[in-house]
């Protein structure tokens, strides 16, 4: 698999980006949201136009004040309704601003919450077209980041950094112009000034990025150090390893305080040397500007307007200085996103037709290969036939390939070589989805979401009645149960209710029930409630099991001596094939396995 | 908040008070360089004027300049000092208490808030004292200092200034009435989404299967468009903060030249030159006042959530540990390993059923005694209480002949070999793992070797890079979960206690190894007392005691053959786990 742009996780530090992955990842953003590139582009307009107006005011400002200064004695007086002119015009030009850069900002506002929707909605859409074989190499917490963090920092760059960085750019270049407009000498002195200031601060801010580094590494190493110990607490202390513990932890925080003061010092340090920046680029062009005015170079006015032109050139500097960093992590940000979106898709099935019919239930496994890596096969040539009402037992130690041969029969892994039949027709020349329906499914991992405990049981069969609901209920022994919840088949599960491991596990056997498929897929659905527990719900899966075939995987080999098939499966081979009795008289592996159940306490 | 000052240390306060003083400084050098325009500005009104003083003016501007910016560094210096060592104690405190903490408080907050306690909150702190130190001083000094400077000269125009203060500050308070609100909500919708996706993404084998591919994607759809929703509100009326400041602030200069034009018209001539001057200035130290209201309310903004940060780290450092520490060390000489339960009860601090009642039972060095019963039956609870996770309600807990609560915490747990049901794993080497802690006996050597081939983990340690040194990941992630639960009971093996505590710890490994693995420890530690809750019968038919629980009580005791004629509930675990001939036999 490709990996482009290493997975960054919250609070870890951000790798600095070159120019050219910042290009890319900005070409594909822009191709990915072409259909919002004109509100994009007219809300840059609008920014520009924003910006403009702004330039325009200190150049009337400038006027009001020379205007103001004839009022001073030996000069002609005011002359108020000019001024009132000026004003007018000031008002108006501070107050179009004003609406424009609203106009624009809520244009961007808008464009990037709908930007990022729609890029959390393709990521779910992605996440559901992959392969399983994508989910062995990342991580959930890794495709959650993807679409929650990653998409985060594209929305709110879009929405606070694109258009401050062409804000900036247009202030820059029009305050440049008016100054050099009004007055070339007072505009040398600014740009130089400001210049010298703006240099000394780039080199401080280079110099504090191995702090800013030193410090996210601190904290993720200090967080990572917390989050270990107290969820391992028990252990902790009843190894009496609380002082060595502590040791390591005081020592982490130390030398976090160093890089944390450090890297709060120096980034604390732009605020006020922006403002000497903005202060000696003022004192300058005043002082100079003064003795402009004395030699009779330039009015009163002008030393006015660039006072404030000054801060609108420095200004765009350190915000663009600002922007940086969002839009680099912007940029990765982006780039994490579209290799997720790159990553290659289950195979496309619309050209197949649903061909299997009323499904009677043979499955035939015709000399199947199988690896999750293809150089390294772990179903090397496997071959059985089972027929309709069949219960399959699989068993072997942790790791022998039990699941797989599940999954392979779900289709969540294609195989590499040989075929899958059901009714005798080969299962890849259906679509999935028909394949999919065939199947009713209990797994070890009872999966609930949180929901009302008739839309977990009816899950996606939306057309299926409340009655048959009760019926599956009843027939799984759990509506009694359901009845003493306080709001019934209504009751919202989550996180706060309080089901045990079988009642949960009862609830995915309802839902199997719903789906009434004639073939039965039972994962280890018993190895995570207790034993007694477990008759119930072994009783409900026998009720569940009739007349379907069944695949039993079983680590509990009491569960499974009723089977007519068990398949002993190690190291990814079918070692041994045949019912209980057969097994046990063969004294092979099976009977080992069996009887190593019952080896007492030496 | 306040009460988290308290944290403070007494030189943090002095250099606060040095903050104060410098800012202090900094604010009369920031007011002093418009003041001096004042000066330039009347030089050059005033005809006839030398160069060489506006040069010296200038001159005395820039060292103001450069003034402030030395105390601004200063401050910020000692700022960030005092924010991190600050953030550094509260870090160590929060820390240390939940390491003194018993799982009774343990359970109480949650690992996973204490966690966010530990760490986010600090962060949130942190960031409003840093701020704080500098703005929340800084901000009100500023605004008193510059409008009294000009008040007596410009009444309106301190008017104007006020109103600008104002607008801020009505701007700021209806976002914070409106807006703020919708944040919190974000954040719910926010972890709704992540929770809907979780979901989506640990079932994907269920939504696959019963082909719920569209099912789960409207729900997700529904929580995106009503996430999406809420943060267009948010960020559309926050786009109206920017705007409408600097429209305010272009607004707030031209009306004070136009309230100076005013006044200069009507001024005797001797007036008007200061007037003008005054004017210039003081459309600069609006421009101040005003930045230093919206700093403030920026404050007021984050204040809220760094709020209640403090309160919750608070809660925490005001939690005493309930558990506290008895005299002794050392067991009673000659009762070494012995374990005895007296009439225990057990129930949750508010909790109205007790979990454990009337437990009492015996073990003996070198004997093996077995717990169990179904979910709930309360067998974890009971071993919890020999290692003092949690206190017995009723009844005494005996350890080495004397009550648990008579031991010092290290004292009692130097005995003990506990092996809990999930196993952990820490970050660092597999050795690091297996010699952990310390058994309270000097020169002791953790015989590795010897511990992992009893946990039966030696030929997958061997198998590792690197042998005992491979590298462990945080959570033991690198390792299968049978792997982790060896190394876990071959750190138990390592330490060589007196007694070992098997929490259901054997569910997790395959019968062979599980068998196995019994055997050989029983070989190698034939003195030492086992205490084991399981499910298995397998694991526990050759107990020396087997102690049956049900919801709490002791329904059955005895070895394997006498329950399995005398127990029902036995009978019936049996039932489920054993064929009709083992149960004959």
């Amino acid at each position: 698999m490709r990996r482009g742009f290493r997975q960054v996780r919250p609070g870890e530090k951000v790798e600095p980006l070159s120019v050219t992955n910042l290009k890319v990842a900005l070409k594909r953003l822009i191709e990915y949201n072409r259909r919002y590139l004109p509100a994009i582009v007219t809300a840059l307009i609008i920014a520009i136009l924003a910006a403009a107006f702004r330039i325009a005011g200190p150049n009337q400002l400038k006027i009001m004040a020379d205007e103001i200064a004839l009022g001073l004695p030996g000069a002609g007086g005011i002359d108020f309704p000019s001024i009132r002119r000026v004003a007018l015009i000031l008002a108006l030009l501070y107050g179009a601003g004003g609406v424009l850069s609203f106009l624009e900002n809520f244009i961007m506002a808008t464009v990037s919450a709908r930007i990022s929707q729609r890029m959390r909605s393709g990521v779910v859409d992605k996440l559901n077209k992959l392969p399983f074989k994508y989910f062995d190499q990342v991580s959930y917490g890794d495709v959650l980041s993807r679409m929650s963090n990653d998409v985060d920092a594209i929305g709110h760059s879009l929405n606070q950094n694109l258009d401050n960085l062409i804000v900036a750019a247009t202030m820059f270049v029009g305050s440049l112009v008016m100054m050099f407009y009004n007055s070339w000498i007072l505009a040398l002195v600014a740009v130089v000034s400001s210049v010298l200031g703006i240099f000394i601060m780039t080199r401080i801010m280079g110099r504090s990025q191995k702090y800013f580094i030193a410090q996210q590494e601190g904290l993720g190493s200090i967080n990572g150090h917390i989050e270990e110990i107290y969820s391992g607490h028990q252990v902790v202390k009843a190894y009496n390893a609380g002082r060595e513990v502590k040791a390591t932890f005081e020592g982490m925080n130390e030398s976090l305080y160093e890089s944390a003061w450090k890297s709060q010092f120096l980034s604390g340090m732009m605020m006020p040397l922006m403002h000497f920046v903005g202060n000696f680029g003022y004192v300058a062009v005043s002082v100079v500007g003064a003795v402009l005015v004395v030699r009779g170079v330039i009015s009163f006015g002008v030393i006015v307007a660039f006072m404030m032109y000054v801060r609108q050139f420095t200004q765009p500097l350190s915000q663009v200085a600002q922007s940086m960093q969002p839009l680099q992590r912007a940029a990765a940000a982006s780039g994490r996103v579209f290799e997720f979106f790159d990553e290659e898709e289950l195979m496309d099935e619309s050209h197949k037709y649903r061909s299997l019919g009323e499904v009677a239930g043979d499955v035939s496994f015709v000399n199947v290969r199988f690896g999750y890596d293809k150089a390294k096969p772990i179903i090397h040539d496997f071959s059985a036939e089972f027929k309709a009402g069949q219960k399959v037992a699989i068993v072997g130690p942790t790791g022998a390939g039990k699941t797989t041969l599940v999954n392979l029969l779900m289709r969540f892994y294609e195989i590499d070589g040989g075929e899958i039949k059901i009714d005798g027709i080969p299962i890849s020349q259906v679509p999935r989805e028909e394949v999919h329906d065939q199947f009713g499914m209990v797994l070890q991992d009872t999966w609930l979401f949180e929901g009302s405990v008739a839309d977990n049981i009816r899950y996606s069969k939306t057309e299926v009645s409340d009655e048959q609901i009760i019926q599956a209920a009843k027939a799984v022994g759990l509506h009694h149960f359901i009845q003493t919840l306080p709001q019934g088949y209504d009751t919202i599960l989550d996180e706060s209710s309080s089901l045990s491991a079988g009642q949960k596990q009862l609830i995915t056997i309802a839902r199997a029930m719903i789906e009434d498929a004639p073939l039965l897929i039972l994962d280890e659905a018993t190895s995570s409630v207790d034993t007694r527990t477990e008759q119930i719900v072994q009783r409900a899966m026998d009720r569940l099991s009739e007349g379907r075939t069944s695949f039993v995987i079983a680590h509990r080999l009491s569960t499974i001596k009723n089977a007519d098939i068990i398949l002993v499966m190690k190291d990814g081979d079918i070692i041994e094939q045949g019912n209980h009795e057969q097994l046990l008289a063969q004294d092979g592996f099976y009977a080992e396995l069996y009887n190593s159940q019952f080896e007492p306490v030496a | 908040m306040r009460r988290i000052l308290h944290y403070l240390s007494r030189k943090q306060w002095l250099m606060i008070g040095l903050i104060v003083s410098l800012i202090i400084v900094q604010v009369w050098l920031d007011l002093k360089i418009p003041e001096l325009i004042t000066r330039i500005t009347a030089l050059v009104q005033t005809p006839g004027s030398l160069v060489s003083d506006i040069w010296q003016t200038g001159a005395i501007m820039m060292l103001a300049a450069f003034g402030s910016l030395v105390s601004a560094i200063v401050i910020g210096f000692l700022a960030a000092r005092i924010g991190a060592r600050f953030a550094q104690r509260l870090r160590s405190l929060l820390f240390n208490q939940v390491e003194s903490f018993s799982m009774q408080e343990i359970n109480r907050f949650s690992t996973a808030s204490l966690i966010t306690r530990s760490t986010n909150d600090i962060t949130q702190v942190l960031m409003i004292i840093v701020m704080g130190v500098q703005v929340l001083i800084k901000a009100p000094i500023m605004a008193v200092w510059a409008i009294s400077k000009i008040y007596d000269q410009g009444r309106e125009w301190t008017l104007v200034t006020a109103i600008g203060v104002l607008v801020v500050f009505v701007l700021v308070g209806l976002l914070i009435l409106f807006v703020m609100p919708k944040f919190r909500r974000m954040q719910i919708l926010t972890d709704n989404i992540t929770r809907v996706m979780r979901e989506n993404l640990t079932g994907l084998k269920v939504v696959r299967a019963y082909n719920a591919v569209a099912y789960q994607t409207a729900k997700f759809e529904a929580a995106n468009e009503e996430l999406t929703d809420t943060q267009l509100f948010t960020t559309r009326s926050m786009s109206l903060m920017m705007p409408v400041m600097s429209t305010m602030m272009g607004g707030i200069s031209v009306v004070i030249y136009w309230i100076g034009a005013r006044m200069i018209d009507s001024a005797a001539a001797a007036d008007k030159l200061p007037i003008f001057s005054n004017m210039v200035v003081f459309s600069n130290y609006a421009m101040q006042v005003i930045m230093s209201f919206m700093m403030l309310s920026m404050i007021f903004i984050m204040y809220p959530r760094a709020s209640v940060s403090a309160s919750r780290i608070n809660e925490v450092l005001d939690t005493e540990a309930e558990i506290l520490d008895g005299p002794y060390r050392d067991p009673v000489p000659g009762h070494e390993g012995e374990i005895e339960f007296r009439d225990v009860g057990f129930k949750y601090p508010d909790a109205s059923e007790y979990v454990l009642c009337q437990i009492s039972f015996q073990a003996k060095p070198g004997e093996t005694v077995a717990f169990i019963g179904s979910t709930g039956s309360g067998k974890s609870t009971l071993l919890n209480l020999i290692p003092r996770f949690f206190d017995a309600s009723e009844g005494e807990v005996l350890v080495g002949g004397r009550n648990v609560k008579d031991y010092t915490h290290r004292g009692l747990l130097n005995q003990i070999g506990y092996v809990p049901q999930r196993a952990v794993l820490f970050s660092g080497t597999v050795a690091s793992n297996i010699a952990y802690g310390d058994n309270g006996r000097a020169d002791f050597e953790f015989d590795i070797e010897q511990a992992l081939s009893v946990a039966q983990a030696k030929d997958f340690v061997d198998k590792m890079d690197g042998g005992v040194d491979a590298p462990i990941a945080r959570g033991g992630t690198n390792v299968s979960g049978g792997q982790k639960q060896r190394l876990s009971i071959a750190r138990a093996i390592a330490r060589k206690p007196d007694i070992y505590l098997f929490d259901d710890t054997f569910s997790a490994l395959d019968y062979q190894t599980d068998a196995k693995l019994r055997s050989e420890l029983k070989r190698v530690t034939g003195d030492v007392t086992t205490l084991i809750v399981a499910q298995r019968i397998g694991t526990i038919m050759g107990a020396d005691q087997i102690i049956v629980l049900d919801e709490g009580r002791i329904v059955g005791r005895g070895k394997h053959r006498e329950l399995l004629r005398d127990c029902r509930v036995y009978q019936e675990i049996a039932a489920s786990q054993l064929s009709e001939e083992e149960l004959a036999a």
